[in-house]
């Protein structure tokens, strides 16, 4: 059979920038909201403050801290990996999933919470409320929606890593997915820790 | 296959046949050719689009259609225009077949996600055509889905705003494709500044794709959660700043205007050293001059916005740093014709196509300023004065581009030759088509002729009717130029590997190329425009 692919290998150094470029795009995603949530925040700056007050900052304190963690367990996996230690690589990426679940779990209660008490957008008890909270909880769940959406895609990336160091195709030689994937889940860590003060902390 | 006196040589076109092997395979030519077949189609359906709205036009009042059928249809031939055609355009037809080639690669640095971002390419335009026949009615917002309107419409906008999000991705992944592809795939001796003009602009391009695209993407997300949620970003009624949204459209749509037409100057760029025999003028004025419109370019986006309600110093910022993006356009042209002043020019059609698009895109660029500047501005905006400005630009520009670029390395492609009669033809019908149609709209625009209208006032009726002639001129050309260049796909005399005498990697190898380009990797010693090298014969 003649060659029927260019080249199936991706040397490690191309992969990584090829990933590098990705999350600025990625960074610039964000960026946007960023930009609309700063205009809106000096154009309603009393109403963001009032309407912040409503989060509940030990929920989203503790989400911090575990993706924090998260982003140790996957650096730690990728060490693992280095020094051919697979069982133990696989065990942090499992560990990582299981942080990201806590952080979903949490997210679930929160947004249940928010619904609960009718102020997601388009409620009734929005339509009463001053413009600024109303930006305030759009914001709110295009972000943190968003970010979540980021979550589940980390997590199904490092699900297939997982498998990789399973199946050997990932080793102490080629850890190129292994790498990005840990870049990616790193890059959501990165924004939530923006989100946090912003939508939490901030009031 | 043992009697190799009449057998083709295997090149990338036939070392293995079937649609499927087309389907999948992650070779960047022919990835490229991928491009440029779905590129073709929805170029001739939103051409007949346009041709559609021109005979509405040919008389007032309503001939052929209604208002309603009007918006949609100007709404759907932007969208295809601007995000399926002139967006992808050069970058992924010409840039997928050409950059590895040119700088000595065998093929991008990440072929499988090069394929992939056709498929995402092929997904958005195929959600486009969907909203055209979705249930309920064709989207009528115009391609910049402005709100308070495209937030209200009951037309599907939603489906066209996904269509221009997952388009957005592909284009994404083709620029994020080329960065890495230039930074780590050059060959041996392939310097930064021995890279030809072509992979330069392309570079450009490239960055301009990756940082301005997402914003859009972001943009466009934020408007379907508007239509879908009720978050009102952008809707005053929810507490939204509609201006915020076009800032936020135009950071993204105003940079997409250099993604269209840097790839345009790159060609060129390619086509007056090799029809001149001389190397061109000012090679380092030229990159810098691409990296200067992909900055500048981001910071201009303003000059959309004159009318929408913005303070009087961002006005003239923005006026200011207009002006100043023209700088580095001008500084190309200058360095084209220096190019070929002193040359043995040789006027084949590429170079013809190449010398239009100069042509054209001065005219463009000068109304441009025209609407650069703030008092003008604010006398022609909405008038069809920007829509003529705007297809000189993108169709006498990045379309004469595309022309120009594919009447040059067809012979490259495909490894035959079109007929230079045909050629010459059909240009003449084309160019005059072009003038015939879009400049008379600048005489009308001025005189107050509003754009996106179907119907006008009877004081418009000789204007309208010779830009409506324009229109099934310039078609006529269209067909002409494609049936030369089709028909002779299999017909044509066979080419040969070099028929321009060009200088750049792409001609040192057969025509078609081989599969893997190279038999062996190229070693570079000198610059890019060299005659007189023992290459050349």
């Amino acid at each position: 059979m003649s060659t029927t692919e260019h080249s199936d290998f991706i040397d490690s150094d191309t992969g990584k920038l090829g990933m590098w470029l990705f999350l600025f795009t990625e960074l610039f995603l964000f960026g946007g909201l960023f930009i609309v949530y700063a205009v809106m925040r000096s154009k309603y700056s009393a109403d963001f403050h009032h309407a912040a007050l409503e989060l509940n900052a030990f929920i989203g304190a503790t989400n911090t801290v575990v993706l924090l963690v998260s982003s140790m367990t996957v650096a730690m996996s990728l060490t693992a990996i280095q020094r051919k230690q697979s069982n133990r690589a696989m065990g942090l990426i499992f560990i990582t999933l299981i942080l990201a679940g806590v952080f979903m779990v949490n997210k679930y209660f929160e947004w249940g919470h928010k619904i609960g008490l009718h102020l997601y957008p388009g409620s009734d008890v929005m339509k009463t409320l001053p413009h600024g909270e109303i930006m305030f909880f759009g914001l709110y769940f295009m972000m943190t929606g968003l970010h979540a959406l980021h979550v589940i895609i980390g997590g199904i990336l490092l699900t297939i890593v997982m498998f990789k160091i399973k199946s050997g195709r990932i080793n102490q030689e080629h850890y190129l997915l292994h790498e990005n994937g840990a870049l990616y889940w790193h890059l959501v860590d990165l924004i939530w820790i923006f989100l946090f003060p912003l939508l939490y902390l901030i009031t | 296959m043992n009697d190799s006196s009449t057998a083709v040589p295997l090149n990338f076109l036939n070392h293995k046949t079937g649609l499927w092997s087309w389907l999948s395979s992650t070779d960047h030519k022919r990835i490229g050719l991928l491009y440029l077949y779905s590129i073709t189609v929805f170029f001739c359906v939103a051409a007949v689009l346009g041709l559609l709205m021109k005979i509405e036009k040919f008389a007032p009042g309503q001939t052929i259609m209604t208002a309603q059928t009007y918006n949609g249809m100007f709404t759907i031939h932007g969208i295809i225009m601007i995000f399926i055609v002139v967006i992808p355009g050069l970058a992924a037809v010409f840039g997928n077949i050409l950059l590895p080639i040119m700088i000595g690669a065998k093929d991008v640095a990440f072929p499988k996600l090069n394929l992939f971002s056709w498929y995402v390419y092929i997904t958005g335009a195929f959600l486009g055509l969907y909203s055209q026949f979705a249930h309920g009615h064709v989207p009528d917002t115009g391609w910049t889905f402005y709100v308070p309107y495209s937030a209200e419409a009951t037309s599907n906008v939603v489906i066209a705003l996904t269509a221009a999000f997952v388009l957005g991705f592909a284009s994404i992944l083709t620029g994020l494709n080329f960065i890495v592809t230039i930074h780590r795939m050059r060959a041996p001796g392939m310097t930064w500044f021995r890279m030809p003009l072509f992979p330069w602009s392309l570079y450009a391009t490239a960055w301009i794709q990756i940082l301005a695209t997402p914003i859009i993407g972001i943009t466009l997300l934020m408007v379907i959660a508007e239509r879908t949620f009720q978050i009102g970003f952008f809707d005053p009624k929810l507490g939204g700043d509609p201006v915020l949204y076009q800032h936020l459209f135009w950071i993204y749509s105003h940079p997409a205007v250099y993604v269209m037409i840097l790839p345009a100057m790159g060609v060129v760029s390619e086509i007056f050293p090799t029809f001149s025999q001389k190397p061109i003028f000012g090679y380092g004025a030229i990159v810098f001059s691409s990296l200067a419109i992909a900055f500048v370019g981001y910071l201009v986006w303003g000059h959309h916005m004159y009318t929408s309600g913005m303070s009087y110093q961002a006005r003239w910022a923005f006026s200011l740093l207009t002006f100043l993006v023209a700088v580095p356009s001008a500084i190309k042209v200058f360095n084209w014709l220096s190019t070929m002043y002193g040359g043995s020019v040789d006027l084949k059609p590429p170079l013809l196509y190449a010398i239009s698009f100069i042509f054209l895109f001065s005219i463009g660029g000068f109304t441009g300023l025209t609407l650069g500047s703030l008092a003008t501005d604010i006398q022609v905006h909405n008038t069809e004065f920007i829509v003529a400005h705007f297809h000189y630009i993108i169709f006498g520009g990045m379309g004469f581009g595309f022309f120009a670029a594919i009447h040059y390395w067809y012979p490259k492609i495909y490894g035959r030759m079109y007929s230079n009669r045909w050629a010459y033809i059909a240009w003449g019908i084309l160019f005059t088509g072009f003038n015939i149609l879009y400049f008379p709209m600048f005489i009308m625009g001025i005189q107050g002729m509003p754009r996106r209208y179907f119907d006008y006032d009877p004081k418009f009726t000789l204007g309208q009717e010779i830009s409506s002639i324009g229109a099934f001129i310039l078609i006529i050309g269209l067909i002409a130029m494609i049936s030369n260049l089709v028909y002779h796909r299999r017909k044509g005399a066979i080419a040969p590997a070099n028929p321009w005498h060009g200088v750049t990697l792409e001609w040192q190898i057969p025509s078609p190329p081989p599969h893997e380009n190279f038999d062996e990797v190229p070693v570079i010693t000198h610059d890019p425009y060299v005659f007189d090298h023992p290459y050349t014969k």
